[in-house]
C-alpha cells in the first residue's frame, strides 16, 4: 500500500488540469518567451502519462520562477539559483516522483551554475528547463552570463566584454546524458522535446530559448530557427559525443550571428541514473524513502543497537 | 576528588595515532570500573605538529578536563621534519615534551621516549631541574627501539601504554582485550609482545618512588564509552532521520561520517554534495518530498547555508541543521572550540527568523536534545538547530548503556495521510490549504501535505503566500502569515515549560545568592567549579542553559530573581549569551559579570573559581591565566 497514491494513476489527463484556478492568467509580459515553455509541458505532461500531483516543479528566482504558480502540479519555488539541490534532494526522498526544475539563465548558469554542473554530473533522474533569453529580465535588464559579448545594458553601459557562456557545451561536458535546445517559436518541437526529457532515464538538460520582448529588444525573435533533425544541411549522431560536442559548439558560435539551431543534440540511453547508481552500491533503499514513514510494519533501527562498539 | 583521579596525557605529533591509542586506553578504564572524560587537542595540520589527548579517570563521576594533569606520555613528534634553524616549524620533535610541562601537576610522571628525543633537545628543557622543583618522576625510555625490536616504530604507543599500565600498577587484561577487538594476526601478536615487554621491562629496571597509582572503581551498569559527534548522530537515528546531506568541515564532519556509515543499513540516504548552500538545499528539499532530513556545517560552512534556513522557515519546511562551533572569526583557529557563533546561528538569513536553537552541555544532552529538534522540528514545522562546538564534539564520557534503551519516535509531527487530506480545507480548484491562516489547533501549525499525495496540491514559495501557497502580497494576509510564524515559537516555548522536563541543568546551593551562568559546551568544567565553590565553604548556585531560542524567560528570570549576582561564563571575547539574556529579560544588567576565555582552549574548573574569587572579593587584580574578567554594567 502506498501513501502517495497520485503516482502511477491510470487515467484520462485533461491538460486543463494543469491550469490553475487561483491564477491562470500569467504576468508575463505579451509576447514573452516563458509562455512557450508553459504550453509545451501541459501538452507534453498528460501526453506522457503524468498527473498533476505526481509531479512536483522547482524553480528558482525570476520570471521563469513563476512557472509553477501557473502549472498547477505541486510546486516549490525555491530561492534565487537553487532550484537543483532542492529537486534532486525531493527526487532522492521520494524516487517515484516526477521532478522538474526550472530556471532562467542567470539563475542556472550563473549563481546556480555549480549546481548545475554538480547535478548533470552525477545524472540526477530529472529534467532541467532553462529559460534562456540572454538577459536578467525581472530585475529590468541586466546583462546575463548568455548575453552576447558587447551587449549594453545599464550594468555593462560600454557593452559586456565577456564571452557569453556555452549551455549545451558545458552540460555536455559536466555529464548529462541528454541535452537538446529547443524555442518558444518551434512550439512542436518544444513539446516533443520536453516529453523527451521527462521520460529520459537520467539528467534531462533543456536549454529553451525564450525571448523577451521587453528588456532584451536588441536580441532576435529566436526566428527562423533550424531543427538539426530535420535540416539537410546537418546529420550528427546525437548518441556520439564527439559529434555532439561540434555541432553543439557551432550552435553556440552562430546564435549570436542570427542563426538559431535548435533539436537534440545528445542522448545517452545506457548510462544508469544515479539513482540506479546509488541503488547499486546499497546507499539508496529500492522502496522510496517516503514510503517508510507511512509504512504501519516498518521496523525502526535505533541506536541502542550499535552501542557494542562503544563498549 | 582530584587526590584521587588519573589525568593521564598523551602527546605526540598529527598523524602519531594519538587518537586511537587513547580511545582504547579511554575504555579500558572505563571497563576496570572507573569514570572517564577526554579532551582532545590538536592542531589544524595533517602531519605534525603538538597534539595531545587527555583522559581523565576516577572512581566519581567526571564531567570536564581537570586543572592540569598528572601523568605524561610523551611519544615525541615522529613528522616533524625540518631541522634548519630559521624554519618556522623548526624541529618539532621535542615539543610533545616541552609543551606540556607548564601544566603538570606537582608529583606528576613523565615518560618520553628517550628513541626519538635528541639528548642535547632535552637538556635544553632545564628538566632536571623542573623535576626537583615539582617532585616531578622522569622515566626517559627508548620506545622506539623496543618497539621495533618486536614489531614497527609506529607501535611505540603500544610500547608506551605498557610502560603506563606498569607504573600505574594497571592489569593488563582490559587492554590485552582491547587489542585483540581491533588488531588480528602478526600485527596483533607484535603488538602483545611489545606491550608485556614493556609493562616488564618498566617493573624490573625501575624502582618506584611515586604515589600515583590507577584509582579503583566500578560500574553498577553496562558502560558505552561516547563522543559528543557519536550522541548527536544517534539522536538523530532515534528521532527517525534517514536522510543526510553534507560537505566536509572540522570539526561538522564528525556527525556527518558516522550518520554516512551507518545509513547504508538502515535505509537511509547519505549525500556529499558541492558545497553547503547545497546542502542544506537537500535538506529542505527530501524533507519536503516526505524524509525526515538533516544538514549541518561548522561556521564558515553553515554561513553558506543561511538562505536555504530562511527558506525552510517561509515555507515551514521541518528541518534540523547542527553548527558545530569553531573559534572565527573567518577560518580562525580551525580545530579548536568557541562559542562565538551564537548570535550568528539565532539572526542569520534575512527577516525575521523563526527558528528553534539548542545548545547541548554534555554528551547526554546532545542526544537528547538532538533528538527532541527532530520532534519539535517536525511538530512545528520550523527549523531547528544544534550548536556544540569543537570540544563537545571531540571529547569522550562514558554513559550509561541503558540511557539509550528506548524507542525511537520516527514519526511525521503534523503531516496529513492521504486519508486525512480528505477532511482538509481546499479552494474551489481542488488546492489543499497548505497555510491555513488560523489553524484549528493553539500551536499556530497548519498542518502538510507531501508531493505525490492525492489531494495536497500545494505551492511552497519563499515568498510571502496565501493560504494554497500562492504569492501574494496583501497586507491582511501577510499579518495573518508573518505572525502565525513567529507565534509557532510561543507555542514552543509552552510546550518546553509546562509539557517537558526543563533543558536546563542546575545545581550547586539552591539557597546561595550568588549565580554562575553558563551554556553549552561550557557545563562540565563551570559545574565543577560550583561544586568546589561550595565544598571550600562559599554559597554558589549554578545554571547551564540549553534553550537559546525560544529563550527559557521564565527559568532565567527566577534564577536572576534569586541571586544579587551572576557571573556568565563563556567562550567568546564579546559575552554573547550575556548579552542575550539582557536583550531577552531587559534587566538584570547591574547583576551580571562574565567570565570570558577565547585563546582556544576550553575552560578548566580553577579558572571559573579564580573569576568568582576576583568577583566576589572586588579585587583589582589580573586573572592568572588567559581568561577575561568583566565587570557588570556600571561597575
Amino acid at each position: 500500500m502506498s501513501a502517495f497514491n497520485a503516482i502511477g494513476e491510470e487515467r484520462e489527463i485533461d491538460r486543463d488540469e494543469f491550469t490553475p484556478g487561483v491564477e491562470p492568467q500569467p504576468t508575463w509580459c505579451p509576447g514573452c518567451g516563458d509562455f512557450g515553455v508553459l504550453k509545451a509541458l501541459k501538452q507534453a505532461l498528460p501526453e506522457v502519462g503524468k498527473t498533476p500531483e505526481e509531479v512536483l516543479t522547482v524553480t528558482g528566482i525570476g520570471c521563469s520562477g513563476k512557472l509553477n504558480s501557473y502549472l498547477d502540479t505541486y510546486g516549490f519555488h525555491t530561492i534565487h539559483g537553487r532550484s537543483l539541490p532542492v529537486a534532486r534532494a525531493a527526487k532522492l526522498a521520494n524516487t517515484d516522483l516526477e521532478v522538474i526544475a526550472a530556471g532562467g539563465d542567470g539563475d542556472g548558469y550563473g549563481i546556480g551554475g555549480n549546481h548545475w554542473i554538480h547535478t548533470a554530473r552525477e545524472n540526477h533522474d530529472m529534467t532541467y528547463i532553462v529559460f534562456n533569453n540572454e538577459i536578467f529580465g525581472l530585475t529590468k535588464g541586466q546583462t546575463s552570463p548568455t548575453s552576447p559579448k558587447g551587449h549594453k545594458s545599464k550594468t555593462q553601459p560600454s557593452g559586456s566584454a565577456k564571452t557569453p557562456l556555452r549551455p549545451l557545451s558545458m552540460s555536455l561536458n559536466a555529464g548529462a546524458s541528454y541535452v537538446a535546445r529547443t524555442a518558444a517559436v518551434n512550439p512542436n518541437q518544444a513539446k516533443e522535446i520536453i516529453a523527451e526529457a521527462i521520460e529520459h532515464d537520467g539528467f534531462a538538460h533543456v536549454d529553451f530559448l525564450t525571448q523577451c520582448p521587453t528588456w532584451n529588444k536588441d536580441a532576435r525573435q529566436y526566428v527562423p530557427y533550424i531543427d538539426i533533425q530535420e535540416s539537410d544541411d546537418y546529420d550528427h549522431d546525437i548518441h556520439d559525443r564527439a559529434e555532439a560536442a561540434e555541432i553543439m559548439r557551432e550552435t553556440e558560435d552562430v546564435l549570436n550571428e542570427g542563426t538559431v539551431l535548435t533539436g537534440r543534440y545528445y542522448v545517452e540511453e545506457d548510462r544508469p541514473s544515479y539513482q540506479e547508481e546509488k541503488k547499486a552500491v546499497g546507499e539508496l533503499p529500492d522502496q522510496p524513502l517516503a514510503e517508510r514513514y507511512f509504512d504501519e510494519d516498518a521496523e525502526w533501527e535505533r541506536s541502542y543497537d550499535l552501542l557494542d562498539r562503544h563498549k | 576528588m582530584s587526590d584521587d583521579e588519573l589525568i593521564w596525557r598523551i602527546a605526540g605529533g598529527s598523524g602519531d595515532g594519538i587518537d586511537s591509542t587513547s580511545q582504547n586506553f579511554a575504555k579500558a578504564l572505563m571497563r576496570s570500573g572507573l569514570n572517564v572524560f577526554t579532551h582532545r587537542h590538536y592542531p589544524s595540520r595533517i602531519r605534525g605538529g603538538h597534539t595531545y589527548v587527555e583522559i581523565r579517570a576516577a572512581a566519581d563521576e567526571v564531567q570536564s578536563r581537570g586543572d592540569g594533569y598528572n601523568f605524561l606520555l610523551s611519544l615525541g613528534d615522529s613528522f616533524a621534519r625540518n631541522p634548519k634553524e630559521d624554519a618556522y616549524y623548526g624541529n618539532e620533535e621535542i615539543k610533545p615534551l616541552s609543551e606540556n610541562l607548564d601544566e603538570l601537576r606537582e608529583g606528576g610522571i613523565i615518560v618520553y621516549d628517550e628513541g626519538l628525543l635528541d639528548e642535547d633537545d632535552v637538556a635544553e628543557l632545564n628538566l632536571e631541574e623542573r623535576a626537583e622543583e615539582n617532585n616531578w618522576h622522569v622515566f626517559p625510555i627508548d620506545l622506539r627501539s623496543l618497539a621495533k625490536e618486536h614489531g614497527r616504530e609506529v607501535m611505540r604507543n603500544t610500547a608506551g601504554i605498557g610502560v603506563t599500565a606498569a607504573l600505574l600498577d594497571m592489569d593488563l587484561d582490559h587492554i590485552e582485550s582491547l587489542m585483540s577487538d581491533a588488531m588480528s594476526g602478526d600485527v596483533l601478536e607484535s603488538n602483545l609482545e611489545i606491550l608485556h615487554e614493556a609493562y616488564e621491562m618498566t617493573n624490573e629496571d625501575y624502582e618506584f618512588e611515586h604515589d600515583l597509582r590507577v584509582p579503583t572503581g566500578e560500574h553498577e551498569t553496562e558502560q558505552a564509552l561516547l563522543s559528543g559527534s557519536n550522541a548527536i548522530a544517534y539522536g538523530a537515528i532515534d528521532g527517525g532521520c534517514r536522510f543526510i546531506a553534507g560537505y566536509p568541515m572540522t570539526p561538522w564532519t564528525d556527525v556527518f561520517t558516522i550518520l554516512s556509515q551507518n545509513f547504508p543499513d538502515m535505509g537511509g540516504v547519505s549525500e556529499q554534495v558541492e558545497d553547503e548552500i547545497a546542502a542544506a538545499a537537500l535538506a529542505v528539499g527530501a524533507s519536503h518530498a516526505g524524509a525526515k532530513a538533516m544538514s549541518g556545517s561548522s561556521g564558515g560552512g553553515f554561513a553558506l547555508m543561511s538562505e536555504p534556513l530562511g527558506l525552510a522557515e517561509m515555507t515551514e519546511t521541518p528541518l534540523v541543521l547542527v553548527e558545530s562551533m569553531r573559534a572565527g572569526p573567518s577560518t580562525g583557529l580551525p580545530t579548536k572550540p568557541e562559542q562565538a557563533d551564537l548570535e550568528f546561528v539565532l539572526y542569520t538569513s534575512q527577516g525575521d527568523s523563526s527558528r528553534v536553537v539548542f545548545a547541548p552541555g554534555d554528551i547526554e544532552e546532545a542526544y537528547e536534545q538532538t533528538r527532541l529538534a527532530f520532534d519539535i522540528a517536525w511538530e512545528y514545522q520550523i527549523p531547528t538547530i544544534i550548536i556544540y562546538d569543537q570540544k563537545l564534539s571531540g571529547e569522550n564520557k562514558n554513559v550509561d548503556v541503558e540511557f539509550f534503551d528506548r524507542d525511537p519516535e520516527p514519526g511525521l509531527g503534523t503531516t496529513l495521510t492521504e486519508e486525512e487530506l480528505k477532511e482538509a480545507a481546499h479552494d474551489a480548484s481542488g488546492k489543499f490549504h497548505r497555510f491555513q491562516h488560523e489553524p484549528d489547533n493553539d500551536k499556530h501549525v497548519s498542518p502538510r501535505s507531501l508531493p505525490g499525495q492525492k489531494g495536497g496540491r500545494f505551492l511552497a514559495t519563499g515568498n510571502e503566500h496565501s493560504p494554497v501557497g500562492h504569492i501574494e502580497e496583501d497586507p491582511d494576509n501577510r499579518v495573518f502569515q508573518m505572525e502565525r510564524r513567529v507565534e509557532k515559537l510561543d507555542s514552543i516555548r509552552k510546550e518546553l515549560d509546562e509539557e517537558r522536563p526543563s533543558n536546563q541543568t542546575y545545581y550547586g546551593d539552591e539557597t546561595a545568592d550568588y549565580g554562575i551562568i553558563t551554556w553549552g559546551s561550557s557545563h562540565g568544567a563551570v559545574a565543577e567549579a560550583v561544586e568546589r565553590l561550595n565544598e571550600n565553604g562559599h554559597s554558589v548556585k549554578g545554571i547551564t542553559v540549553s534553550d537559546m531560542m525560544p529563550y527559557p524567560e521564565k527559568e532565567m528570570t527566577e534564577f536572576l530573581e534569586s541571586v544579587d549576582e551572576a557571573m556568565v561564563v563563556e567562550m567568546n571575547a564579546t559575552a554573547q549569551f550575556r548579552g542575550l539574556t539582557q536583550k531577552e529579560l531587559g534587566r538584570f544588567g547591574e547583576k551580571l559579570t562574565s567570565l570570558l576565555k577565547y585563546n582556544g582552549n576550553p575552560f578548566e574548573p580553577a579558572e571559573v573559581v579564580e573569576g568568582y574569587e576576583i568577583n566576589i572579593a572586588n579585587e583589582d587584580r589580573e586573572t592568572t591565566a588567559q581568561v577575561r574578567f568583566e565587570p557588570a554594567a556600571g561597575d
